[in-house]
């Protein structure tokens, strides 16, 4: 996966009928963070556009599901609108998304693929901690559960596949990796990424003014800190195979 | 569909006090949009229908929020003089061990029990008080989304407990007749599929097979999904990179056997789909028990489109 320069024209999409009251605009054919601000410019565009006719708009990877409302237009209409949304398309300035950085208590007690996956390497896990933190990851998609990013992409080294049992909980806050993508778990629940750490971070808290602390396009860099500081921003060092 | 407008601090209203509990009762309205792209779910009633007409009963805006009572077991107690109304399953709903009407509304007196025993057809029933239910919405909904810890009574996502208190959201109720005959689905069932998304990479006999035998609703069904099982469904495509996903979306993974994704489902995925159920097929589902034999029917989104307003309309 090539972290191309964003093109300077817009690229070519697709509509797909996915339902009653559903289309699927395609932009691309592979994930690529260099999509992004093509996609957050088709979001913006697409809101716009369809006010108050628009129900949900649900932009991943390469792809924006557009939800309107059928009581105030017909299928016909609505890829119409789209187009008409789309057309002469700019990029989003890479500015649009905003920059968060996200303290990580990296240890075995909440983490325990840390080490399984520096031993595979043959490395210490100072070393897998250094090269999980070292880079900017993009917020490609949320979803699994409210708040919830899929980020990359991970250096190739440390790309792991999801366990093959996964999970029956996972604590919230835990930070896993699978392939090349990273997340944050937002709340606790069932999961089956490699676990590496935690922070003590609230991805989605509703008495906060943004619900959400991500949305699509926003990038994400981790920050290791230490028990203590962990403790101190209130994390709960409970051990993840404990709870 | 738009969220109810409802006036809260209705506290002087009526009640109905929960003393006993069966599997599953919910408060659920239309659904909570406009956070999908933040991993919100759109939860709201399975049998939006059902709710509609409960509500329809009372006067009530369709998508104002009552209970989804899954298989029965719920017994309710009057604390005051209330117009209630139910539509949907027949779970052998009782006043005071009088038996009533599955759908219908009639007013409980101070201390009279409502009580719902088991499914005598269909699955859910929808039990509407006037107004609505008066609670905190959040995002715009009541919803409760068990897995997401949003909605209901609480705002936490907890199904009805004993000792909870549902309170009308007004005092009066313009109480109606059913104008119609609301059907359970019986042994076999048709079910409208919006055709699209992946549809063109399965392979030619799978198509044929999917429209032309019957599947089976399996028991693995919630409320964000329901498996089908039945002939194998072969897609070419390998990998897909998750994308959003509609409501009544079927998908298929590698096992060939569809799940229909419903209400609750995660609000991305990855799996190929042979379109989505219309919102009619939806709601119809949503009342259908495992072993249920099930025909799907491609329909364009134009056709399914004409149904579902010809369904508002009937509210209007």
């Amino acid at each position: 996966m090539s972290q191309s320069p964003s093109p300077s024209t817009a690229p070519a999409f697709r509509l797909e009928t996915v339902g009653m009251d559903a289309l699927i605009v395609r932009l691309f054919a592979a994930i690529d963070e260099a999509h992004m601000p093509w996609i957050l410019a088709a979001d913006n565009a697409l809101r716009q556009r369809f006010g108050e006719a628009l129900i949900d708009l649900v932009p991943s990877y390469t792809t924006l599901l557009v939800h309107y409302d059928v009581a105030r237009l017909s299928q016909r209409e609505a890829r119409q609108w789209i187009d008409e949304a789309l057309r002469g398309l700019k990029p989003a300035s890479t500015e649009t998304g905003r920059e968060h950085r996200i303290p990580v208590w990296y240890d075995d007690s909440v983490g325990p693929e840390l080490t399984r996956i520096a031993e595979r390497l043959g490395v210490d896990t100072d070393e897998i901690v250094r090269r999980h933190a070292g880079r900017d990851y993009c917020a490609f998609a949320l979803g699994f559960s409210p708040g919830y990013a899929f980020m990359g992409m991970v250096e190739e080294a440390l790309a792991t596949p999801r366990l093959k049992t996964p999970r029956q909980k996972v604590a919230a806050g835990s930070v896993g990796i699978a392939e090349r993508q990273t997340a944050i778990y937002s709340m606790r629940s069932p999961g089956g990424w490699n676990i590496l750490g935690r922070t003590a971070v609230e991805l989605f808290d509703r008495e906060r003014d943004e619900i959400s602390l991500f949305r699509p396009g926003d990038r994400v860099r981790f920050e290791p800190i230490s028990r203590e500081a962990f403790i101190e921003q209130g994390g709960d060092t409970t051990p993840l195979e404990e709870r | 569909m738009a969220t109810p407008e409802i006036s809260r601090a209705a506290s002087g209203n009526a009640a109905l006090v929960v003393e006993g509990t069966g599997p599953l009762a919910l408060v659920e309205d239309a659904g909570r949009f406009g956070a999908r792209h933040l991993g919100v779910t759109q939860g709201g009633a399975l049998d939006w229908i059902a709710l509609g007409w409960a509500n329809w009963l009372l006067g009530n805006a369709p998508d104002a929020a009552g209970i989804e009572i899954a298989m029965g077991g719920l017994t309710l107690k009057a604390t005051g003089r209330m117009a209630v109304a139910i539509a949907g399953a027949d779970l052998g709903a009782t006043r005071d061990g009088e038996t009533l009407p599955a759908n219908g509304s009639f007013v409980l007196e101070p201390g009279q029990v409502l009580a719902f025993d088991q499914p005598r057809a269909g699955l859910r029933a929808y039990l509407a008080l006037p107004g609505g239910i008066d609670a905190e919405p959040f995002m715009g909904s009541l919803s409760t989304v068990a897995r997401e810890q949003l909605g209901g009574l609480d705002g936490r996502g907890s199904a009805l407990r004993i000792g909870d208190r549902l309170i009308a959201a007004s005092v009066a109720a313009e109480t109606r007749e059913m104008p119609c005959a609301m059907a359970m689905p019986q042994d076999e069932v048709t079910l409208e599929l919006v055709t699209g998304a992946q549809i063109a990479h399965f392979e030619g006999a799978s198509l044929f097979a999917a429209f032309n035998q019957a599947w089976q609703v399996d028991s693995r069904a919630d409320r964000m999904g329901v498996r089908l099982t039945g002939p194998e469904l072969r897609c070419q495509l390998g990998g897909m990179i998750s994308e959003g996903i509609p409501l009544g979306a079927v998908q298929v993974p590698p096992d060939g056997q569809p799940i229909i994704l419903l209400n609750d489902r995660q609000t991305i995925g990855g799996y190929p789909r042979l379109g989505a159920l219309s919102p009619l097929a939806c709601a119809r589902l949503g009342q259908c028990a495992p072993g249920t034999s099930i025909r799907l029917s491609p329909v364009t989104p134009h056709q399914a489109r004409k149904a579902y307003l010809q369904q508002l309309a009937l509210w209007r």
